[in-house]
C-alpha cells in the first residue's frame, strides 16, 4: 500500500471513529449517493420534449445508430440526487473558509437575481448592437469602475478567469516589445513566491521564465531584480499583496528599474482584495494587472469556476489590448470587433476569447459594486486588513509566522509548520481543522516557507466567526505540537476520511465504466 | 454596510489586540503616493439592495432577450429550455460557494459531479476521457491544438473553412505568439464542406487538421475518410462541437475516429448569457490522457475502503509543474459544467433523443418554409438545427431591419466575415425546441416583405 506525505499508512487503525454499519451505509444525515450510472435508465427522462413536427429528414447518412449511454432521472430522483451530493461539499454558505490567495467572501445573493434578469441572462452574444445597448452599457460600467479603481488606462474584460487575464496582459507586453523592434527581449522574471499560473502563463506565451529570490523578510529581492535586468528581460510579474500577505514595499522602485531597463511589469492583482479603494496600483508604475471578479468583487467560485479576469492597462499598453471591447459613441455604445478595426485599433493583439467574455459575471460584479460603492469597497480592503491582521496576532504565539516581524500583513497571515512535533507537518493541522467543521487554510503554498498555512479571513467574517476559528486552530496546532496520533488519520468527522491521491494518479480511473461490461470484456 | 458584519466596537477591539493604534498603521507598507485618504472621488457611494436592484433592472431592460418574439441566432450559442430545477440546483450554496476541490475529503458532492459529467461528456463526444472542463469551446479548441503540437512534435495545424470564425480568430492571436503555423480559409456558400481539400492538403509536417461538426453553416460531413487520412499521415484529427444536442441525433466525431473532440457545452443548462460563462468540452483517446490539459477527477479509496473522489494527473497542471505545465490554466467551468451535468441527467438518452428530434424537425420545416420566399435559396442541403440561406442582397441590413420589427432573424455572414462580399449575402438560420410553427411564419412572411 502507498504512504502518504506524512508516513500514514491505511492500515493506520482509527480512533475514536469505530461505529457499526448502518445498512444503507448512511450516518443520520450523512448520506451516501450512488452515481448516476448506478441508479438511472436510459429509458428514464426528467424532461417533457414538444413532439417533432412533421418534416424531411436532412441527417443524410450520419443518423446515429449506436446508443449513447447516457442514464437519465425523473425529476424528484434528480433534484435528490443533486441535493445530497451538495450536502458533502464544505462551502462559504456553512463557514469560514480561508484559503489563502482565494478571497472566499460572501457571495451576495442580489448579484444571482440581478444576473438572472431575461435582459441579461437570456441574451445572444451575435444579436444585433441596437438591441444590446443594456449589456454593452454594464460592460462599459464596470470598466470605468475597474479602470478608476485601479488607477489606470483602460481595461479588457474578455478574459475568462485569473490565468486568462495574465495571459492576456503578457502577450499584450510582447505585442508592445514587438511594436518596438524588441522581439529579442524572451526572458520574464517572477519571484519564487508567485502563484504557479506565472511562470506557465510566461511559458504558454513563448518567453524563457527565470526565479527572482525573495528577501529573508518575505518580499522580492530589489538588488538581485536590478543586477538581472538586462536587454534579454521583457519584463516581471509580480503578485502584489505578495503571496506572503505583505505589500512589496518596493514595487515603485521595482517599476522604475524593469522599465529603465527598457522591459514592462505585469502585477498579478489576484489579492486585489487587500487594497481595493484605498491604494491604487496604478500610482505605482505597473503595466498592465488582472482583476479576479470572483475574488475582490465576489462573483461565485461554484467549486470551480467560471472566473473572470479583467485585466487594466496603462497608457503605454493600452493600444495593444485585445478586441473585442466597447465603445460609447454619440449615438450609444459599439461594440469593437476585428471587422471594426480602424487605425485607433490595428495594433490590438487580437481576440482571445468567443465572443465578449463572462457577461453573467460582470452583472454579478457591477451588482456588488454598486452594492459598496467607492466608501464600502475602502472598507471592504480595511477590514479584510484588519481581519487577516486579527489572525496573525491571535496565533503567532502559538505557531510560527516566519515574516512576523515583516510588518503588517495584508490580506493573509502566513504560518509554517517548523514548530510542529518531529513527524507532523501541515496536512495534519489542516486534516484537524476538517473536524473542526472548517476548510483548511491553503496547504504547502507559497514555496518559500515550509510547510506553509496561508490562511486569508477576508473582510465577510464577524468577530465572533474568528474568534471560534482561531481557537479551533489553536487548538488542532497544540495537539500538532504534543504530537497527538490521532491526527494522523483525521479527518474522522467528514463524508470521507483521507484519500488516497496516489493511487488515483497511479491508475487513473476518469470515467465510469459498467462492472458488468468490463467483467465481460475480459 | 450590509455585507460587513464588523462593528466600530470590534475594530477598536481588534485593533488593541493586534497593537496598532488605526487601520492606517496597517497600511504602512503601502506607499503614501499610491494611498487614498478618502473615497475615490468621482464614484458613488454605497446603496441600498433596492436601489441596486432598480439601476440593474433599468440596464436589463435595454436589451431585447431572446424570448421578446421570433428568434433564430445560432452560431455558437443556442437557445435552449433549460428545466427549472437546474438553476435551483446550481445555486444550493454548497454547490455555489464552494472552492476547487483541494480537499477532496470535503468536496465529495463537487467531485463526484466532475466524475459524472466527465463521463457524460466522453459518452456523448465518443471519447475515451474527457476533461472537467475549459473556459468555453473557442479556448477549448485553442488547447487541443497546443496539444495536438505536444504529441506529433510537429508545428502546422488545417484549419476547416467550416470553423466557426472566432475560434480561428482565437488561434490565430495564439498562434502569432507561440509560432505555430495555422493554415486557414474562409468557407463558401456550397453545400459541400472542405474534407476532399483537407485530406489533400495534410502532409508530414501537419500535426492536426481542425475540422467543425456541425460547421459553421450547419453542415454536417462524415469525418471518417478525413481521419483515416490523418491517421495515415501521423496527424492528428480534432474534431469542434458547438451544438451538443446535435450529438443526440447524428454520429459522435469518436465514432468516426476523431482523435481529440473539443466542444462549447452552452446549448445544455447553462443559457445564452450574452457570451459567457460558458463551458468548454473536452476529450480525446486514452492513449493522449497525459497530454490534456485543465482539471482532471478521478476515481479512488479513502482510508475506510469507501469509493471516493480526487481531482487527480495534476502533475500535468501550473500549481505542480510551473513553467513546464500543459497550460496555464487552473481553474475550469465548475458550476456552468453542473450545470451541462443536471440538465444531461434529466435528459437522459431518451430525453436527449427526443430534444434532438425535435430540433431537428423543426429547423428542416423552417429551412422548406423559407425557401419558399422568393428569392431565398437554401444553401445547405444536410444539417442538424442550424442552416444557411442565400439572400438576393446583403443579410445584414436585412438582420437590422428585422430587429426593428422584432424579429431576431439569424446570424447573418457579413457580421462573422466583414469584407468577405461573397459570403455577404448568407444568413444562418438556427431552429431549436424553443421556436413554434409562428415564430417561422412570422420570420418568413417579414423576409418577404424586407426582400420585395
Amino acid at each position: 500500500m502507498t504512504i502518504n506525505a506524512s508516513g500514514w499508512r491505511p492500515e493506520t487503525p482509527v480512533v475514536g471513529n469505530s461505529t457499526a454499519p448502518t445498512f444503507t451505509g448512511n450516518k443520520g444525515l450523512m448520506l451516501e449517493e450512488a452515481l448516476i450510472f448506478e441508479i438511472g435508465s436510459a429509458e428514464t427522462t426528467g424532461v417533457e420534449v414538444a413532439p417533432p413536427v412533421e418534416a424531411p429528414s436532412r441527417l443524410g447518412t450520419l443518423g446515429r445508430a449506436k446508443p449513447i449511454g447516457l442514464p437519465g432521472l425523473a425529476e424528484p430522483e434528480a433534484v435528490r440526487h443533486y441535493t445530497r451530493l451538495s450536502r458533502q461539499n464544505y462551502a462559504i454558505d456553512l463557514g469560514l473558509f480561508p484559503l489563502g490567495s482565494c478571497t472566499m467572501k460572501h457571495n451576495p445573493r442580489l448579484n444571482e437575481k440581478m444576473a438572472r434578469l431575461p435582459g441579461f441572462a437570456d441574451v445572444h452574444p451575435l444579436a444585433p448592437v441596437d438591441t444590446v445597448q443594456g449589456a454593452l452599457e454594464v460592460i462599459h460600467q464596470l470598466a470605468h469602475w475597474l479602470v478608476t479603481l485601479t488607477g489606470m488606462h483602460s481595461v479588457a474584460m474578455s478574459p475568462k478567469a485569473g490565468a486568462h487575464g495574465e495571459l492576456c496582459g503578457i502577450l499584450a507586453i510582447r505585442a508592445a516589445l514587438e511594436a518596438r523592434g524588441e522581439g529579442h527581449r524572451k526572458t520574464i522574471l517572477v519571484p519564487e513566491s508567485a502563484h504557479g499560473t506565472n511562470p506557465a502563463t510566461a511559458a504558454f506565451a513563448g518567453y524563457a521564465v527565470e526565479d527572482i529570490p525573495a528577501t529573508a523578510e518575505g518580499r522580492v529581492d530589489l538588488a538581485a531584480l536590478t543586477a538581472r535586468l538586462g536587454p534579454d528581460v521583457a519584463g516581471v510579474m509580480i503578485t502584489n499583496p505578495n503571496t506572503c500577505g505583505l505589500f512589496e514595499r518596493d514595487m515603485r522602485a521595482i517599476s522604475d528599474a524593469v522599465h529603465a531597463a527598457g522591459g514592462l511589469v505585469y502585477c498579478d492583482g489576484a489579492n486585489f482584495n487587500a487594497i481595493v479603494g484605498r491604494v491604487r496600483p496604478g500610482d505605482l508604475g505597473i503595466d498592465a494587472m488582472h482583476i479576479n471578479l470572483h475574488k475582490t468583487f465576489s462573483t461565485p467560485h461554484g467549486g470551480g469556476g467560471p472566473g473572470s479576469g479583467p485585466v487594466v492597462f496603462s497608457e503605454a499598453l493600452s493600444p495593444y489590448a485585445p478586441l473585442p471591447f466597447v465603445e460609447q459613441t454619440s449615438d450609444g455604445f459599439r461594440l469593437v470587433e476585428e471587422e471594426t478595426a480602424d487605425e485607433h485599433h490595428d495594433h490590438s493583439f487580437g481576440r482571445m476569447v468567443a465572443f465578449q467574455g463572462q457577461m453573467g459575471m460582470f452583472t454579478r460584479a457591477l451588482t456588488y459594486i454598486l452594492s459598496h460603492g467607492a466608501d464600502g469597497l475602502r472598507q471592504v480592503a480595511e477590514d479584510a486588513v484588519l481581519n487577516a491582521n486579527y489572525v496573525l496576532r491571535s496565533l503567532d504565539s502559538t505557531l510560527d509566522a516566519p515574516f512576523g516581524a515583516s510588518g503588517p500583513c495584508m490580506h493573509e497571515a502566513l504560518f509554517s509548520d517548523s514548530n510542529l512535533a518531529e513527524g507532523f507537518s501541515t496536512i495534519d493541522v489542516a486534516k484537524g481543522l476538517i473536524d473542526e467543521g472548517y476548510h483548511p487554510m491553503t496547504m504547502y503554498f507559497p514555496l518559500v516557507v515550509h510547510g506553509a498555512m496561508l490562511v486569508e479571513p477576508t473582510e465577510t467574517e464577524s468577530k465572533a466567526a474568528l474568534d471560534q476559528f482561531i481557537g479551533a486552530l489553536r487548538s488542532v496546532a497544540e495537539r500538532a505540537k504534543a504530537g497527538d496520533v490521532a491526527l494522523k488519520s483525521a479527518p474522522h468527522f467528514a463524508p470521507r476520511s483521507r484519500l488516497d491521491e496516489t493511487l488515483a494518479a497511479r491508475k487513473p480511473v476518469l470515467v465510469w465504466k459498467d462492472p458488468e461490461l468490463a467483467v465481460a470484456a475480459e | 454596510m450590509r455585507y460587513l458584519p464588523l462593528t466600530q466596537s470590534d475594530r477598536e477591539a481588534m485593533l488593541a489586540v493586534i497593537g496598532a493604534a488605526s487601520i492606517d498603521e496597517l497600511f504602512v507598507d503601502v506607499p503614501g503616493v499610491a494611498q487614498l485618504d478618502g473615497p475615490i472621488h468621482g464614484l458613488p457611494l454605497h446603496a441600498s439592495e433596492l436601489a441596486v436592484e432598480r439601476h440593474m433592472t433599468a440596464l436589463a431592460r435595454k436589451n431585447v432577450a431572446a424570448g421578446d418574439g421570433p428568434f433564430f441566432l445560432g452560431c455558437g450559442a443556442y437557445k435552449h429550455h433549460v428545466p427549472a430545477s437546474v438553476d435551483h440546483l446550481i445555486q444550493r450554496g454548497e454547490f455555489l460557494t464552494a472552492y476547487t476541490p483541494y480537499q477532496p475529503e470535503i468536496a465529495q458532492g463537487t467531485l463526484q459531479m466532475l466524475f459524472e459529467f466527465q463521463t457524460q461528456v466522453a459518452r456523448l463526444l465518443g471519447t475515451d476521457v474527457a476533461n472537467a472542463s475549459m473556459y468555453d469551446g473557442s479556448t477549448a479548441c485553442w488547447e487541443a491544438i497546443v496539444m495536438a503540437r505536444r504529441i506529433t512534435k510537429r508545428g502546422k495545424a488545417l484549419l476547416s473553412s467550416g470553423l466557426h470564425p472566432h475560434y480561428v480568430s482565437v488561434a490565430k492571436t495564439m498562434a502569432k505568439f507561440t509560432g505555430d503555423v495555422l493554415d486557414t480559409s474562409v468557407p463558401t456558400l456550397t453545400a459541400e464542406s472542405d474534407i476532399d481539400q483537407l485530406i489533400a492538403s495534410i502532409d508530414g509536417d501537419t500535426s492536426c487538421v481542425v475540422v467543425q461538426y456541425p460547421d459553421i453553416l450547419g453542415r454536417i460531413a462524415d469525418l471518417s475518410a478525413l481521419a483515416d487520412a490523418c491517421h495515415a499521415k501521423k496527424a492528428l484529427l480534432i474534431a469542434v462541437v458547438t451544438e451538443p444536442v446535435a450529438l443526440g441525433a447524428i454520429k459522435s466525431p469518436g465514432e468516426m475516429d476523431a482523435d481529440i473532440v473539443v466542444g462549447e457545452g452552452q446549448s445544455i443548462g447553462v443559457g445564452l448569457q450574452f457570451g459567457g460563462p460558458y463551458v468548454g468540452l473536452f476529450g480525446c483517446k486514452e492513449k493522449y490522457v497525459r497530454q490534456m490539459p485543465g482539471r482532471l477527477c478521478g476515481e479512488t479509496l479513502d482510508a475506510d475502503g469507501r469509493r471516493g473522489f480526487v481531482l487527480t494527473l495534476s502533475t500535468r497542471e501550473q500549481h505542480i509543474r510551473r513553467e513546464k505545465a500543459t497550460s496555464n490554466i487552473c481553474t475550469n467551468s465548475g458550476l456552468c459544467a453542473l450545470a451541462f451535468s443536471i440538465h444531461m441527467t434529466l435528459l437522459g438518452e431518451a430525453g436527449l433523443r427526443a430534444l434532438a428530434e425535435t430540433n431537428h424537425a423543426g429547423a428542416s420545416a423552417a429551412a422548406d418554409r423559407l425557401a419558399q420566399v422568393p428569392g431565398v435559396e437554401l444553401v445547405t442541403p444536410a444539417f442538424f438545427n442550424e442552416f444557411t440561406i442565400k439572400l438576393p442582397q446583403e443579410a445584414r441590413p436585412v438582420v437590422r431591419t428585422l430587429a426593428e420589427r422584432g424579429i431576431l432573424a439569424g446570424v447573418s455572414l457579413g457580421r462573422l466575415y466583414p469584407g468577405e462580399a461573397d459570403l455577404a449575402n448568407g444568413l444562418v438560420v438556427a431552429v431549436t425546441e424553443t421556436t413554434t410553427t409562428e415564430d417561422v411564419e412570422a420570420l418568413a412572411v417579414a423576409l418577404q416583405e424586407v426582400l420585395a
